[in-house]
């Protein structure tokens, strides 16, 4: 079958975790993994592993623009920003997985199909990924008025990007959790636990529904669908316990166990971004490949 | 003048004893004690959620008042006394840090759990640019090894904080521990030191004196002992202490306790006391704020609060799990059935 050719900007933790994932798939080809430190853990596995690595950053890349229709971004916010620029100006489909929020905010579960013509697709937070096909399920059966969530990580979890500009995580998941959760309101609280042996990430969703429009079965199905849609692309996603109601109030404790590609299993919430990257990126690639197909036809 | 003072006190009520009373603070009463307290030369009072600044949620309790309009309303009636506000990264922003410059607030207190400190560098940068006098708070200080503790103060000190606060919000530190905490920041910051304790085991002004001892030179007291758990080092009962040691606080004594009797006590829906479950808060080592939610959690599944507060201790949770509460209660309640089944 053919295959869509994809690299991976950034050799870090993410971008070693992407490659791995993204050698399981059937619609997309890793050709490169990107990076700017030819000694990083990720380019020595990619070397040994056949993959070819760009030691040169994005400039080394865009020399080579062949090499690559699909681009995960797995750098930071703040270069984001101006691989953004120059990969639109090359004609690449960027995943950026940084909180940087330039392009469409996508969630899997809830609106995968809403932007085939987008060219930068933006995973908003792994909080964001993990809370917001929640506070949709909700939010189909029952209007929210308000969703809030707490996203718990261990400490050991937390790179030195969401460490430094950890405003930007609640700042971009409260984004999400409105304009794709379809709450009226949201906000998004982040907590790192140092406990050791580290803890999997864990989220809280607390939400309020319209008076008199509470539903507990209905909401209860709707949130066990929607959690089976996304255990297809993270299995280690599941609930801690049925959800509890109170007055108005659903509250719904979740847990996300990482698949351990690269990453250790606890964190749980880089997995739900690589993993979430990948299949959208496939979604695209097979969108792709389909009107190749036609075209041909 | 309070610059020259040896001690300088911050009255927390207004902040941690938002939690003693279910965030539902008015800004009648924010008013009637910030006057009161300004008037008896209180050098700083801090106003915010109990969680700090936008810590209304469900998670930790909507507050009643928007808190910018408590501290608009703090800062009107405070001629001596300045305004602190306290902001947790992961939970405010410096966009609520810079609403709370622009009504007059002038120091900003930036909180993490003890090994965290450096979820903290951006806000205390920001709060340095705003001109703010600005505390790192190194929370549940008692979890961390006296050496993780001096590290992460070192990291504050480096961002710029001009002060680093010792924070036994647990109530949980021994005053041999608060000594020996203390005495190793002394040796290696070059900034102010400061101790902030909680009564859950009778110690905080125990606590208090030994932090001063060694060289804390900023103290933290709730009035009536108004904050989370069973309150912090009580404010009147401070001053009282420090006055016979032959430390001068700049603060008017009688007014103090007459702050705490006449316009303090009548917030408390019920007296500051040490109770089982705040003395397990203290013994569990289990942030404060947590009480009054374990005791609803208890409420609503039949259990003792103490068998999810010791709980909550042995997981190593951290302050602003308050999730979790409900989570182990769930989970013990569940146990419990089917053990009886």
């Amino acid at each position: 079958m053919a295959k869509v050719k994809a690299a991976i900007l950034g050799s870090g933790n993410i971008g070693t975790d992407l490659m791995l994932k993204l050698l399981r798939s059937d619609v997309l080809e890793l050709t490169c993994l990107i990076g700017i430190d030819p000694d990083s853990d990720g380019l020595r596995r990619a070397k040994e592993m056949g993959i070819e690595t760009i030691d040169t950053g994005i400039e080394g890349f865009l020399h080579r623009p062949e090499l690559a229709d699909i681009v995960f971004d797995a750098t930071s916010a703040k270069a984001h920003i101006r691989h953004a620029k120059k990969l639109k100006e090359a004609g690449k489909l960027v995943l950026d997985l940084t909180p940087a929020a330039v392009g469409a905010l996508v969630v899997p579960p809830v609106n995968l199909h809403e932007h085939p013509e987008a060219d930068n697709i933006n995973l908003i937070t792994c909080g964001g990924q993990a809370t917001i096909p929640i506070v949709h399920a909700i939010n189909r059966v029952c209007p929210v008025e308000y969703a809030e969530i707490v996203a718990t990580i261990s400490s050991r979890s937390a790179g030195p990007g969401t460490r430094a500009n950890i405003d930007e995580f609640t700042q971009t998941t409260s984004r999400g959790i409105e304009k794709i959760g379809g709450a009226k309101k949201g906000k998004a609280i982040i907590i790192l636990n140092p406990a050791e042996p580290p803890i999997i990430m864990r989220d809280t969703v607390h939400a309020l529904v319209e008076e008199e429009t509470m539903d507990v079965e209905v909401i209860t199905r709707s949130i066990q669908e929607i959690v089976l849609e996304v255990q297809a692309y993270v299995p280690g996603y599941r609930l801690r316990t049925e959800p509890l109601f109170d007055g108005n109030k659903v509250t719904v404790f979740l847990e996300v166990e990482g698949a351990g590609d690269y990453l250790p299993k606890y964190s749980g919430n880089l997995d739900i971004m690589t993993a979430a990257a990948v299949k959208v990126a496939e979604e695209c690639a097979k969108r792709q490949l389909a009107k190749v197909a036609g075209e041909i036809r | 003048m309070s610059g020259n003072l040896k001690i300088k006190i911050t009255e927390v009520a207004l902040r941690d004893g938002s939690h003693a009373i279910a965030h539902q603070f008015t800004v009648d009463q924010v008013t009637r004690v910030a006057k009161a307290l300004d008037e008896a030369k209180m050098p700083y009072i801090e106003v915010a959620h109990g969680d700090g600044l936008a810590g209304s949620s469900l998670q930790y309790g909507l507050s009643r008042t928007y808190e910018m309009e408590l501290i608009e309303a703090a800062v009107s009636v405070c001629q001596h006394t300045r305004v602190a506000v306290l902001l947790l990264p992961g939970i405010g922003t410096v966009n609520e840090l810079k609403h709370a410059a622009g009504l007059g607030a002038k120091m900003a207190r930036i909180a993490t759990h003890v090994t965290e400190a450096d979820v903290s560098a951006q806000h205390i940068a920001m709060s340095k640019e705003l001109g703010l006098e600005t505390v790192g708070f190194l929370m549940m200080s008692h979890m961390a090894p006296v050496e993780k503790l001096v590290e992460q103060a070192k990291l504050m000190e480096s961002y710029g904080a001009d002060i680093v606060y010792v924070v036994d919000s647990a109530g949980a530190l021994l005053p041999h521990e608060v000594r020996e905490r203390i005495r190793a920041l002394r040796n290696t910051l070059t900034v102010e030191i400061g101790f902030h304790g909680h009564n859950n085991l009778s110690l905080a002004m125990a606590n208090t004196l030994v932090a001063i001892e060694e060289g804390a030179t900023r103290i933290d007291g709730s009035a009536r002992c108004l904050g989370a758990g069973a309150g912090n080092t009580q404010t009147e009962v401070l001053v009282a202490v420090l006055d016979r040691l032959g430390i001068d606080t700049g603060i008017d004594l009688y007014k103090m306790m007459d702050v705490a009797e006449e316009t303090v006590a009548p917030i408390l829906h019920t007296p500051q006391e040490i109770t089982r479950d705040s003395l397990v808060l203290g013994y569990a080592g289990v942030y404060s704020s947590f009480l009054l939610h374990a005791q609803r959690a208890a409420k609503r599944f039949g259990l003792d609060s103490r068998d999810i507060l010791v709980e909550l201790g042995k997981r190593k949770v951290v302050g602003g799990q308050e999730d979790m509460i409900l989570d182990v209660a769930a989970e013990i309640a569940k146990k419990k059935t089917e053990a009886a089944g």
